[in-house]
């Protein structure tokens, strides 16, 4: 007969497991998908310009982009590329991309961050 | 070819290139037009008179500002409140598509700005002035600032016989209406039938003129649906701070020029970097140098004028607005 005690050690035990499940799950999933790109850039977003300020990709080639803002939500968009995201301060976001069209492609900060929020871009060059 | 123009059913609005924004004039026709029903109709029932009636849409005056692109600060403002004083007829409104101001992190120079604002359309003859905020406006706050000097950012009103919606698409931090707004427009729109003439006004365009220079409004697309069925939609707005003109569907969009510096046709260059001040020129690219050259002379005083007629689509095919070139002097 199973006590309370030993249902409540059993229930523990079986949480714990699925809660290492779902963390090998998330974390793999996450691993997989920087494993996927060949490379990765790290960018930084900050009141009002990103840093590298120009990245260069090859035409065909897997890169992952971190995202990273070092003071306020920031945006992250381009449209020709099908890139829309929120870099919020503290969190790092991977976006991975694979560019299929050579051009020099301008991408801006779409979230208000400030009086000069409108001049925030950089440009993405994809030989 | 174009379809025989049938002028009793058709709303006529004419634009006045002065160079400062746009004069419009709103013209229901004789009896039996299906257009001028509905503006009989809606005038009706705002106890209004459906006479003919104009209107100015200004924007981006930028109060505040005093950069390198204009050392000249308010002068351009303050000049078209001069010219719009000096019509002959004066219109019945005054249209404002944002960027009142410009954005200062000191919450007290942002509001000294709207104050300087308000004191120079203060001067403005005419009675009913209506606004919507630009990012420069209300990015910074979400539009609380600007609520307490203009009350709400988004809004409809009826005025002769026209369905005038105003858009805020600049409050959120994102460039977007949001769903909100989105369901309040729908329930705004179920009213009217569909030929009835609505008159759009909003910052920033609301189809993807240039998304990479911010130039977009992302749910636009949304918007248009909505107007989709209306056969007589005219969307001015503000922003880009050049003139541009756009068919879409049923929808014919005009954006204004700016009252403080001009951005350059984006198909020929790829930085958006304002046209640089002209001190010889100071209004060039603001406007005035086209009047100037439409009326051959050097005198800024002289005023051409540029009569644009909006048609329905059905009578016009493809163009959905005929343009009329008249230059009488003001």
């Amino acid at each position: 007969m199973i006590n309370a005690r030993s249902f409540r050690r059993a229930f523990s035990a079986m949480a714990l497991t699925l809660g290492v499940v779902v963390l090998l799950a998330v974390t793999n999933a996450s691993t997989v998908k920087a494993d996927e790109a060949n490379r990765v850039i790290d960018i930084t977003a900050k009141r009002f310009a990103f840093t590298p300020n120009t990245v260069t990709l090859k035409k065909g080639e897997k890169v992952t982009l971190r995202l990273h803002s070092e003071d306020v939500t920031h945006g992250f968009f381009m449209r020709a590329l099908k890139i829309d995201e929120v870099i919020e301060p503290g969190q790092t976001k991977d976006i991975v991309v694979n560019p299929q069209t050579a051009g020099s492609f301008t991408t801006i900060c779409d979230h208000f961050c400030g009086a000069n929020h409108g001049n925030m871009n950089m440009t993405i060059v994809v030989e | 070819m174009k379809k025989p123009f049938d002028r009793r059913s058709f709303l006529k609005v004419s634009g006045t290139a002065l160079g400062i924004g746009v004069l419009y004039t709103a013209v229901p026709l004789v009896a039996g037009g299906e257009t001028g029903e509905m503006m009989r109709w809606i005038g009706k029932k705002n106890g209004e008179a459906t006479s003919p009636f104009s209107f100015v849409q200004l924007s981006d005056a930028h109060v505040g500002f005093n950069g390198p692109p204009d050392p000249l600060g308010t002068k351009a403002f303050e000049r078209a409140v001069e010219m719009i004083n000096a019509l002959p007829q004066q219109p019945d409104l005054v249209l404002f598509t944002g960027d009142l101001t410009h954005d200062t992190e000191d919450k007290d120079v942002h509001a000294q700005r709207m104050k300087q604002f308000m004191e120079i359309s203060r001067r403005l003859k005419v009675g009913k002035i209506m606004h919507v905020p630009g990012e420069h406006d209300a990015g910074l706050d979400g539009g609380a600032m600007y609520r307490e000097f203009l009350k709400d950012t988004y809004y409809s009103f009826d005025h002769r016989g026209v369905h005038f919606i105003g858009l805020d698409n600049v409050s959120r931090a994102k460039p977007e209406i949001g769903p909100e707004q989105l369901a309040w427009m729908k329930k705004d729109l179920a009213r009217f039938p569909k030929s009835a003439p609505i008159v759009v006004f909003t910052h920033r365009p609301l189809f993807d003129l240039k998304p990479e220079w911010e130039w977009f409004t992302s749910d636009g697309d949304e918007v248009m649906n909505l107007l989709a069925p209306y056969e007589n939609v005219t969307v001015l707005y503000g922003h880009i701070h050049r003139d541009h003109e756009h068919t879409e569907g049923n929808s014919r969009h005009y954006a204004a020029r700016s009252l403080i510096f001009a951005f350059p046709d984006p198909e020929q260059v790829q930085q958006k970097k304002p046209i640089a001040f002209d001190k010889d020129h100071p209004f060039k690219n603001l406007g005035i140098r086209l009047v100037n050259e439409k009326a051959g002379s050097a005198s800024s005083s002289t005023v051409s004028v540029q009569d644009v007629e909006l048609t329905l689509q059905e009578f016009s095919e493809i163009n959905g607005i005929q343009q009329v070139l008249k230059q009488p002097n003001l």
